[in-house]
């Protein structure tokens, strides 16, 4: 390269940082420094000096429920996550077999099926769950079409079904969706090589289906996962207000103004989430490894 | 097994699809009844059209939401080329971390740690009402931004480095290769980006709640303020409308779909 070039290069090579220097500074103002804000308040009062007050509030602060008395924000925790957790295992299990059907069916099929996957998932999300508010309202459609069947009438709304039910259904499409890109990848020449070697259907799904979709699993699991576990307008909705979750705490305090207990309970949340991650990354990493060497 | 994977298609599609039928439908109901259907109407359709507060709100979104995916598509453009050339892979480990972070975060995180540190800026400059369409407007930058380099960083990696040097050899100084090579080769990247950040600012609900001021109200929120209280089938006729538009906004991005893909063989010969 002659030196003309070199100097050239050299040149463009700074106006790239240039390129970058927006990006930079806008992320570490607008993405890192909001979270360092979250920390901030969380150990701050009013007057912005230290203390631990609103952390140890967190999980000391009692109630009574029942007659009896609970740690009231460990039990709404606690709720979150065993709501969050059993919604996105049902989407797991929906979307899984859903994706393997769209991955195997023909080109057209699959374009028209990712089409109408897609479609709920633009719709806005409060009035998804609204709707579902109308479906299983105890005068809904649900129990109109009940009681005229001559089967009598449910009470679903207010229970963590009704939850449940409304957080599986805004969510599944994003467990769907990367199952799928991923399915469709895979070459089905090591599906029939299973099959040839000797592996039955369920063996082949253990051994060869199942390990090589692991990273869309787990995308879609962190997709579904994350948004249930922090929601507020669902529970709100479909809980009829009567389901605290961890969302609905810390959207209560902001709206309280209790900004710095809203920022305690966020970083609190952060934190779980974090750690849940890097664990799920983990064991994935470990179970994808194993299982690669075994198919 | 036919039959079974047909039947459980069937029904997923069910699940996904009876909400927003049933909506559709009452959408026309004579009556405000949610069960019985009474008679077909367009009375809510009028209401909707004469409600101003609704459709400023869609005026506001529309605003946004095409603020958010210039200045996130220019600036995540410009971020994507400047990390595809940066050499230090620790400042690029660094920036696609920082990156991932908006979209790992739950929104309620996202939301409140800017809120936080708008109401302390406010504080500091001692403004009355620190939120306002600016702070709304930075944070929707803030989460469409890692969805436009998400989309452009594969394609500059995908993209024959040759290329622009030899756009150099030919004569073209490094900003004329840039937008004469570089630009046109990622563009498919660059345009799914400001989609997706287009899309992404025009449904965002949580962000939007906890960055709005109490003078710019988006769609989304009135939504969520016309929920609050017992709705009247007007919201049925919102919902409608704005199924039938990405309904057609679907159809119409699969048929250009169709044009690229019936063009890409060609390309791709090209690039062999």
């Amino acid at each position: 390269m002659n030196p003309d070039a070199a100097a050239l290069r050299s040149r463009f090579r700074r106006k790239q940082g240039a390129l970058l220097a927006p990006y930079g500074a806008w992320a570490l103002l607008f993405i890192v420094v909001p979270l360092v804000f979250v920390a901030f308040y969380a150990f701050t009062d009013n007057s912005f000096t230290f203390t631990t007050e609103h952390i140890v509030r967190f999980f000391t602060a009692v109630s009574n429920a029942d007659g009896r008395e609970v740690r009231t924000y460990l039990l709404i925790f606690g709720r979150s996550l065993k709501l969050a957790v059993l919604s996105t295992l049902i989407c797991l299990l929906l979307a899984y077999p859903m994706a393997y059907i769209m991955a195997r069916a023909g080109a057209r099929a699959q374009k028209v099926m990712m089409t109408l996957i897609m479609i709920p998932m633009w719709m806005n999300f409060l009035i998804r769950t609204y709707a579902w508010m109308t479906i299983l309202q105890d005068t809904g459609i649900l129990n109109g079409l009940l009681s005229a069947l001559g089967l009598g009438r449910v009470h679903i709304i207010g229970t963590e079904g009704a939850v449940v039910i409304g957080m599986v259904y805004d969510y599944l499409p994003y467990m769907v969706l990367p199952i799928y890109s991923i399915m469709a990848k895979m070459d089905v020449r090591l599906i029939e090589a299973a099959h040839d070697l000797g592996c039955n259907a369920v063996s082949t799904l253990r051994r060869v289906i199942w390990p090589l979709s692991l990273p869309g699993v787990l995308s879609g699991i962190t997709m579904v996962l994350i948004p249930s576990v922090s929601t507020f307008y669902i529970s709100q909705k479909l809980g009829n207000g009567k389901f605290f979750l961890i969302g609905d705490a810390i959207e209560g305090q902001f709206v309280a103004n209790n900004l710095h207990f809203a920022a305690a309970m966020a970083f609190i949340l952060m934190v779980a989430l974090l750690l849940c991650m890097t664990l799920m990354k983990y064991l994935t990493n470990r179970q994808a490894g194993t299982g690669g060497a075994r198919a | 097994m036919k039959t079974a994977s047909r039947v459980f298609t069937v029904l997923i599609f069910v699940f996904l699809f009876a909400p927003i039928v049933i909506l559709l439908v009452f959408s026309f109901n004579d009556s405000k009844s949610l069960s019985v259907f009474t008679g077909f109407t367009l009375k809510w359709y009028r209401e909707l059209l004469h409600d101003q507060t609704t459709l400023s709100s869609v005026r506001n979104t529309i605003l946004l939401a095409v603020s958010a995916m210039a200045i996130s598509t220019v600036m995540g453009t410009a971020a994507s080329v400047g990390i595809h050339r940066l050499r230090s892979r620790w400042l690029r480990a660094t920036l696609n971390t920082v990156t991932d972070i908006p979209m790992t975060n739950p929104d309620i995180i996202t939301g409140i740690s800017l809120m936080l540190m708008f109401v302390f800026a406010g504080r500091l400059l001692g403004l009355s009402q620190s939120l306002s369409f600016w702070t709304m407007l930075i944070a929707h930058v803030t989460f469409c931004l890692p969805y436009v380099i998400l989309q452009v960083l594969p394609k500059l990696n995908q993209m024959d480095p040759a290329l622009p040097e030899a756009a150099q050899d030919l004569g073209c100084t490094p900003l004329r290769a840039f937008f004469k090579v570089t630009i046109p080769e990622i563009m498919p990247g660059i345009l799914t980006g400001a989609i997706m950040a287009f899309t992404m600012s025009l449904d965002d609900f949580v962000i939007s709640y906890f960055t709005s001021g109490a003078g710019f109200q988006t769609l989304p929120i009135r939504i969520y303020s016309m929920t609050k209280k017992t709705v009247t089938p007007k919201m049925y006729a919102l919902a409608t409308i704005i199924f039938f538009v990405i309904l057609a906004l679907l159809i119409v991005s699969n048929l250009t779909d169709q044009d690229r893909a019936k063009a890409r063989p060609l390309r791709q010969k090209r690039s062999d």
